[in-house]
């Protein structure tokens, strides 16, 4: 701990490009990296599937080891994420909740708490949206919507208040917590579309449709405005960090919780309120996709959302602005994939196989970093509160 | 037993009769089915033996889940490998071995150790978040096992079969009030059999041993330990990839011994349940061990209502229970022990820790 302490001007300035490499150096080469490594992933498999010699096919039916099927396979996710406007659109709907879950992750980062409830809280935030929508379905539109995303947030904030609660009263480690907690929210939620929710008569459980509760259209056929409102939700918890003085508070927690206290601050109500708005925001991610998307619920709603806002949190760094390019890449991804397995007969799988290499690569930033000579470029993980003890049971 | 007929006679007592209802179903059910019961908790106790070994040397896994849906897939596409190479199979009595399963599930522990030694690396050597590192382990886990049983499945292979179950003599399981225990422990394929050989000693090993001090000191407080001139990064090394082999055992069993084949996601939060089956457990292999029957009997319990529910009131009651709840339960009551509501339960001083050696140079 006896590192010199940099004084403010004591570094020379560096210019507008060199300040922009030094962010997006590590991120973007961990990409590259990435993409690399699934490449040969893709090649490496082909020897699984044992496919008839060339000769003694019809020609355009699958044969033989083909070198280019890493190229044929990522042409499909591109084509498939971005090509013609529908393509677009529907990579919009897939990146809407990831920017939502990610600027969760991310705000739980920057007060040193980590959240990894969040598929917990994407659920029961669409659970409570997807009560209220029911029970509004035949309301005028703008009421019947804005009380089920507000339903949703609510419940979802009610999800992140339960572990936040508890880190404040008992010092049970958020983490832990969150994980019982997610998989509570998928048994709760399927008790309640199998139960109580369930349409009577329907042979599979499933709920009824939200009606008049559904997210209104504003782009072609899919694109909702939950849109709008993760974009919004960007600059709104952007501004909430580093113009207010409660972001400030949370940065400070985040960065010394001792530190904070003497400073007069409470970090045991920030634990909650942090925890609580993060909920939120995964509520508002669940939210999206019942209202945007799915517009009723079954036992198996529930994707990987929470578990890829914790990649695009970390490929963000944490920053609330860079949550929106990080969903992008992921959710151009999983909009991708589809046609990627169609075309190329690459299973989807790829994706999470992708964004675990891209999380590997961003942990591993510092042996890249001295591998490659790479100077003046800041690493790839920013956690608050690196190394924080989880046998801090008692906190003070 | 007469027990169940003296427990009847109490049960027209209003609420309290309800108790004794409930208490005559469980005395009714669970010797019945021990046996099922002890297969559940198999990989919950292995996995959570795995996080005690972690944790009490300071490394949080949270990765388990990963590793052991690694070494379920690992251990039967090696079976589906080597077992042509085999020719017809050729069982012992013993545990219906052969020689492929025993490749399979060698092969099986050993990517288990690998991505333990992975998980040390990143969390000892690079000190990167553990939380992160578990959960690269698991993204990667379920994507690539995903990816390449899309791939395999496709042709439809056999595996290489599974290790079939011990036989104790009846006589053993009829004995009078041990006869069920003996049965639960005993009538179980060669995995499950030795998961109280394993908690046993492991439990000695941790508390009794030198090493097992050793682990707990530099899980407690590192910078002491290394004063005293134990090898901190060494000592938490190892613990981990040990740690391996039995989050690779609990994996194997899912798909050599429990059943015979891979299905994608195979472990469905087990090494989640294992998880919170340590921290029920205070961190030792025994209290685990007890959490995960305990769980065990839940997630049994949750099936058992729905095929052969209590007569009388209490299956009334038990009928409008959502089976979800009994799944539900051992999450619930992990949070409500974190909670320090009952029984509370505090992990190693410096678990979670990375450990950075005093300045050497």
């Amino acid at each position: 701990m006896s590192a010199p302490v940099p004084v403010a001007g004591a570094r020379p300035r560096r210019s507008f490009a060199a300040r922009t490499w030094s962010v997006l150096a590590v991120p973007l080469l961990v990409v590259i990296l990435s993409l690399l490594l699934g490449a040969i992933v893709i090649l490496a498999s082909e020897l699984l599937v044992a496919r008839p010699a060339c000769s003694t096919v019809t020609a355009g039916t699958p044969c033989g080891f083909d070198w280019m099927l890493w190229f044929t396979a990522y042409a499909a996710l591109v084509q498939g994420a971005f090509g013609g406007s529908d393509a677009i659109i529907q990579t919009l709907v897939y990146t809407t909740p990831l920017v939502l879950g990610g600027l969760a992750v991310a705000f739980g980062f920057k007060a040193g708490l980590f959240n990894i409830g969040a598929q917990g809280q994407f659920l029961v935030g669409a659970l409570g949206a997807v009560i209220v929508g029911v029970a509004l379905a035949g309301a005028p539109a703008p009421v019947a919507i804005v009380a089920a995303t507000i339903a949703g947030i609510v419940a979802g904030g009610l999800w992140g208040f339960i572990p936040g609660f508890l880190k404040a009263v008992s010092g049970a480690h958020e983490v832990v917590s969150t994980i019982m907690l997610n998989y509570v929210a998928v048994q709760l939620l399927a008790a309640l579309v199998s139960g109580p929710l369930k349409v009577p008569k329907s042979p599979s459980p499933v709920t009824y449709d939200v009606g008049n509760a559904a997210f209104p259209i504003f782009l072609g056929d899919t694109g909702h405005i939950g849109i709008i409102l993760a974009i919004l939700a960007a600059g709104l918890v952007w501004w909430l960090l580093f113009r207010t003085t409660w972001g400030f508070e949370i940065r400070s927690v985040g960065a010394s919780p001792d530190a904070a206290r003497y400073a007069g601050m409470r970090p045991k109500l920030l634990t909650v309120a942090t925890m609580t708005f993060s909920g939120a925001l995964a509520g508002l991610a669940g939210t999206s996709v019942l209202l945007g998307v799915s517009h009723s619920m079954t036992s198996s709603f529930g994707t990987t959302v929470g578990f890829d806002s914790i990649a695009v949190a970390l490929l963000a760094r944490s920053n609330p602005l860079a949550v929106l390019p990080a969903a992008l890449l992921f959710g151009s991804m999983r909009a991708g994939a589809g046609l990627m397995q169609i075309n190329a007969g690459i299973p989807v799988e790829l994706v999470d196989v992708l964004q675990a290499t891209i999380l590997l690569f961003l942990v591993a930033s510092p042996v890249l970093r001295r591998l490659l000579r790479l100077r003046n470029v800041q690493a790839g993980i920013a956690t608050a509160a690196p190394g924080q003890s989880l046998g801090a049971g008692t906190a003070p | 037993m007469d027990l169940s007929g003296l427990i009847h006679a109490l049960d027209g007592i209003p609420v309290l009769g309800l108790v004794f209802q409930l208490a005559g179903y469980l005395v009714a059910v669970i010797p019945q089915n021990a046996p099922n019961i002890m297969q559940q908790a198999t990989p919950l106790a292995l996995a959570a033996i795995c996080g005690v070994l972690c944790e009490r040397s300071g490394v949080v896994n949270i990765g388990i889940e990963g590793t052991m849906l690694a070494a379920a897939f690992t251990a039967w596409v090696v079976g589906v490998a080597i077992q042509p190479a085999f020719g017809a199979p050729n069982p012992s009595d013993i545990f219906g071995i052969t020689l492929p399963l025993l490749i399979a599930l060698a092969a099986g522990v050993l990517v288990a150790m690998a991505i333990s030694t992975l998980h040390a690396w990143l969390s000892i050597s690079l000190r990167a978040d553990q939380i992160i590192s578990g959960t690269i382990i698991n993204i990667a886990a379920a994507g690539l096992t995903g990816y390449l049983n899309q791939l395999i499945s496709q042709n439809s292979p056999a595996g290489a079969g599974e290790f079939a179950r011990f036989v104790p003599p009846v006589a053993w399981t009829n004995l009078p009030v041990i006869g069920w225990i003996l049965a639960m422990l005993l009538n179980q394929g060669p995995i499950s059999i030795s998961v109280i050989v394993l908690v046993i000693g492991t439990q000695v090993w941790l508390f009794r041993s030198r090493w097992g001090l050793r682990t707990r000191a530099v899980g407690e407080h590192p910078r002491a330990a290394e004063t005293v001139g134990i090898d901190v990064i060494r000592v938490r090394y190892r613990n981990v990839i040990l740690g391996g082999v039995f989050a690779g055992l609990a994996g194997s069993y899912l798909s050599i011994e429990a059943t015979n084949s891979f299905q994608q996601n195979m472990t469905a939060g087990r090494g989640f349940i294992a998880l919170a089956a340590m921290i029920m457990g205070r961190w030792t292999p025994i209290g685990s061990f007890g959490a995960a029957l305990l769980f065990a009997t839940f997630l049994q319990l949750g099936q058992l209502i729905n095929i052969s529910p209590p007569s009388g009131e209490l299956g009334s009651i038990m009928g409008a229970v959502p089976p979800q709840l009994f799944d539900a339960l051992p999450y619930i009551l992990t949070i409500v022990i974190l909670a320090g509501v009952v029984g509370r339960s505090t992990p190693p001083a410096a678990d979670g820790q990375p450990y950075e050696r005093e300045a050497a140079t």
